[in-house]
């Protein structure tokens, strides 16, 4: 059995047949090929398949595709524009955000819904707001600092 | 080119790496591709009376289930090897599928092969296997009593191994004289690594040529071949094929050659065609190597000066359900020789007990048998501090081993090359500010009765650590069936771009920029000019890979070694082109010159298109300008340092809320500032994560209590603070960078630093010591003991 779904990735129509079990982390990464979005633990607590719904960062392991029917998503493939880096991929890139990396696309999607609900964080609300999605390279000082950068170019 | 070493180049992992386009195993979709799940086993241990196959294979999308048998009948070795040996090391065969036993929650026995991931999971739940449960033991000190259950019938006891270092009897007579004495028991507390990549395989076997390539979450693609071929599916190593893509962190989690890769493996190998398994969360805690998990009676003794006399040191080390690739040389090798820490210490006498368990296996993990060897001596050091009367600061002062004193041999096996460990304490306590530390905390002990709510602790940990694993006579010496080399074949083009491939297998340290920087340096080539491949059995002729803090110091020395050959050669036909002699040709800024006459030269570029044009070439070269080295160093290198944590505590609630971190570092030259400080970041977070909040808990049957990130805390952006850094530079003597290691001293420095600081908050309570991790409940504990 399968469901039809219609959705909006990265700013272009997807139309599919699901099964409707079908993870959206799995939807996106093997149906799609969009393999930015990690898996790293199931449960919503590490924050490497975070993506933006509707504009707000959600943990796509835990989220059915069926319920993406109808939702505009962005992964970490439609952040940069025109071949342009956003900011916050910038930052991070600048002040060495990012080790091994396979948080780093959950991270910066995270990072991107703070600065949309608050666009210039002190650093205890850059932690306060990104502490759905684990790091166990950078001990998270330069995430801080990413941000940090990002938030100043972006205001 | 000049001013590249030492220089903060922003790294050219990371524009993949932001923008999704990096790929990580799990990534790889290739054509025709199966998905496999593992069947485990939800006992500690148990018989295997049997298993039926027949609902999962008739199961709808489901390509095979294979079982033990289908190994044998396989005509493979299907072992699981251990890669070093102890004298009277037991090593009871460790199968790839469980035949007849299960020693572990987690342990295999079975294989599911189905079209969709999805299905493969269905099905794999449709295996049945007829367990009988038998008794099991899953702590360290519970299995060596009489009477626990036998892990291993050849190992009597749960004994793996039995070894000491040091002299037992200098140590007994410096207690017999001591003036005073320190002493401890401890846990430390075992860990699960967690790289937020879990492990993961992709095989694909080629019938048409025989060649098995597997793709997979390696930090030494060339020791996972080796071992692969000898102990598990038994095929020649030139038809295997091991390839590390981008791997999402390991820290020691993926050196070493697990079972399921080589299940994988023989799926493909069977099936002839790609299969693919991931680990789920749950599954890659459940069978990754853990780290740590050591019960430790140690004791100190001192002169009337405070001058350390003797140290004493007695651990029980759990090895889990089998010997992993490195395990017996991680609480020995790794951990006894340690012992002396940054002091001079004139009888030490350490043992220890491996000690089978129904666990997952222990092996390496960032620091390996340095950090609990650090906490072991920093503790002591610690508890020295108030039982002299010298504090902290001057224990340990009046112990370090002397500037002058290098090299310096210690009495458990380490000679130190070099060393200067007053400078960097005295870096930290400026840093630190601490005599308005040391005010603010007298302040609040005078609070009301003494006791106030809030107290204020400061902690030191002063460090020693063995980086660069080496050297292959040492080692091999000391029971490793492998040497330490690392091999660097460097490549010039004859455009004068250059290809460097590395043995060293990077999983987010950043070689591709810092290698990149070692052969600008040397070469005099702009960095974007030179290209670094790794992770590829094939691309790579050999090479030990990434782990040790060992991959500046060991595979950096290679390509520097390869790089001062390239020149040497260059010169030659530097030297025929320009119609001088080779002894007068000097090479500097990518330039051939003829030493005295600056307008004689020839760059880079014009040497290495002769070296394979050759048309106008000596007669006694060969053609090419390329260059193998294996560098086999002729030490250890010793970074060192001194971290102060600062703390407070809510004595009334348990609850610690870490106000400062500072750490000087000295790890010898570096290459690129900002990565080693991204590395020591993280080394801090995962040993102030194993002091605070980490731990892999096993209930009196063996169920991992903490198998998920539900229950356990991994250390999280709001928990952690800015950390405050600083270096010394004392440059290793030994290799030609003079570089040391960098990437595990945060985590071997910080957990006596966090406990330290944490005890000193509680020393108006009278608490002298609190296992880790400490939380809020062993914290109030301690405060209300009666």
């Amino acid at each position: 059995m399968t469901v039809s779904i219609q959705l909006e990735v990265n700013g272009k129509p997807v139309q599919a047949e699901v099964e409707p079990r079908r993870l959206l982390v799995h939807f996106l990464r093997e149906d799609l090929g969009l393999t930015g979005a990690n898996i790293g633990c199931e449960t919503s607590l590490c924050g490497a398949c975070t993506i933006l719904v509707d504009g707000s960062a959600v943990k796509s392991c835990t989220m059915l595709a069926a319920q993406a029917d109808g939702a505009a998503v962005t992964t970490i493939e439609g952040l940069a524009r025109n071949g342009e880096l956003h900011p916050l991929q910038d930052g991070f890139w600048e002040k060495h955000g990012l080790q091994c990396g396979y948080c780093t696309p959950g991270m910066i999607l995270s990072a991107n819904y703070l600065l949309e609900q608050n666009p210039s964080p002190s650093d205890e609300e850059i932690r306060e707001g990104l502490k759905g999605n684990i790091c166990r390279c950078t001990g998270y000082h330069n995430i801080v600092e990413a941000v940090k950068y990002a938030a100043e170019r972006m205001s | 080119m000049a001013g590249v070493l030492g220089t903060s180049i922003k790294r050219r992992e990371d524009p993949a790496l932001i923008t999704g386009r990096g790929k990580y195993t799990d990534d790889l979709l290739v054509e025709g591709m199966a998905h496999a799940a593992i069947v485990r086993s939800p006992y500690a241990h148990a018989r295997i009376r049997g298993i039926d196959t027949s609902a999962a294979k008739t199961y709808p999308g489901v390509v095979a289930v294979l079982t033990a048998r289908d190994v044998a009948a396989a005509g493979i070795p299907g072992m699981v090897p251990v890669g070093w040996l102890l004298p009277d090391l037991k090593t009871p065969a460790h199968p790839m599928i469980a035949a007849d036993t299960v020693r572990h929650v987690g342990d295999a026995v079975a294989v599911v092969v189905a079209e969709d991931r999805y299905v493969a999971r269905d099905a794999a739940e449709r295996v049945a296997v007829d367990y009988e449960p038998l008794d099991a033991v899953a702590d360290v000190v519970a299995a060596l009593e009489d009477g626990a259950p036998a892990v291993h019938d050849d190992a009597p006891g749960n004994v793996a191994f039995d070894w000491e270092i040091g002299e037992k009897d200098p140590v007994d007579a410096a207690f017999a004289q001591a003036a005073h004495t320190v002493e401890l028991d401890l846990r430390n507390n075992r860990l699960i690594p967690h790289a937020i990549e879990p492990r993961a395989a992709l095989a694909s076997y080629d019938s048409s040529t025989g060649v098995m390539t597997i793709h997979m979450t390696s930090q030494n693609p060339h020791v996972h071949r080796l071992l692969m071929t000898l102990a598990s599916l038994g095929m020649p190593e030139h038809k295997v094929r091991i390839v590390a893509p981008e791997v999402g962190g390991g820290f020691g989690s993926k050196i070493h050659h697990y079972a399921d890769e080589a299940i994988v493996g023989l799926c493909s190998l069977k099936l002839d065609r790609p299969v693919k398994w991931t680990a789920t969360r749950t599954e890659t805690n459940l069978t990754d190597a853990h780290g740590r998990d050591h019960s430790t009676h140690c004791a100190m003794a001192f002169d009337g000066d405070g001058r350390i006399t003797g140290l004493r040191v007695d651990t029980k080390a759990a090895m889990g359900a089998y010997l992993s690739t490195f395990a017996p040389a991680v609480p020995t090798y790794l951990y006894g020789t340690l012992m002396s820490g940054q002091y001079d210490i004139p009888a030490i006498h350490c043992h220890v007990t491996g000690v089978f368990t129904h666990t997952a296996p222990v092996d390496a993990y960032r620091g390996a048998g340095r950090p609990e060897a650090t906490f072991v001596v920093e503790r002591l050091m610690h508890l020295a501090g108030e039982a002299t009367g010298l504090g902290p600061i001057e224990v340990r002062k009046r112990n370090f081993v002397p500037a002058d004193a290098f090299p310096y041999q210690t009495q458990v096996a380490l000679a130190y090359d070099s060393g200067n460990y007053g400078p960097a304490m005295d870096r930290a306590l400026e840093m630190i500010g601490y005599d308005d530390l040391c005010r603010e905390q007298a302040s609040r002990r005078g609070n009301g009765n003494g006791n106030g709510r809030r107290q204020m602790g400061i902690g030191f940990s002063s460090y020693i650590e063995a980086c660069g694993l080496a050297p292959s006579a040492v080692v091999g010496s000391l029971g490793a069936q492998a040497g330490q080399w690392e091999s660097a074949d460097v490549r010039v083009h004859p455009t004068g771009s250059v290809t460097v491939y590395t043995g060293s297998s990077s999983h987010g340290q950043g070689h591709e920029t810092t290698f990149s920087q070692i052969v600008a340096d040397r070469l005099g080539v702009a960095p974007e000019a030179v290209e670094v491949i790794h992770g590829d059995t094939d691309l790579v002729q050999f090479g030990m890979g990434t782990y040790g803090s060992r991959s500046a110091a060991v595979g950096g020395s290679a390509i520097a070694g390869s790089v001062d050959k390239i020149i040497e050669k260059g010169k030659k036909i530097a030297a025929h082109l320009l119609e001088a002699a080779a002894e007068d040709l000097e090479y500097e800024d990518g330039s051939f010159r003829v030493a005295g006459s600056p307008d004689r030269a020839l760059g880079l570029g014009d040497v290495a298109l002769q070296a394979y044009l050759a048309h106008n070439y000596p007669d006694d070269l060969e053609p090419g300008l390329s260059a193998t080295t294996f560098y086999d160093p002729a030490n250890f290198t010793y970074p060192f340092g001194t971290h102060v944590c600062v703390v407070e505590v809510d004595t009334e609630t348990g609850s610690i809320e870490l106000l400062r971190y500072a750490a000087v570092d000295d790890v010898g030259n570096v290459i690129n500032p900002m990565i080693v400080d991204g590395q020591l970041h993280g080394g801090l977070a995962q040993g102030i994560g194993q002091a605070l909040w980490e731990n892999a808990v096993y209930d009196d049957s063996g169920q991992l209590v903490s198998g998920s990130l539900m229950d356990y805390a991994l250390p999280k952006i709001h928990n952690l603070i800015p950390f405050e850094l600083d270096r010394t530079t004392t440059p290793c003597p030994h290799n030609p960078l003079g570089v040391k290691g960098v990437g595990e001293a945060g985590a071997i420095a910080s957990p006596p630093a966090v406990v330290n600081a944490v005890v000193d908050a509680l020393k108006p309570f009278g608490v002298t010591h609190i296992d880790m991790p400490l939380t809020p409940e062993k914290v109030w504990r301690a405060v209300n003991a009666d």
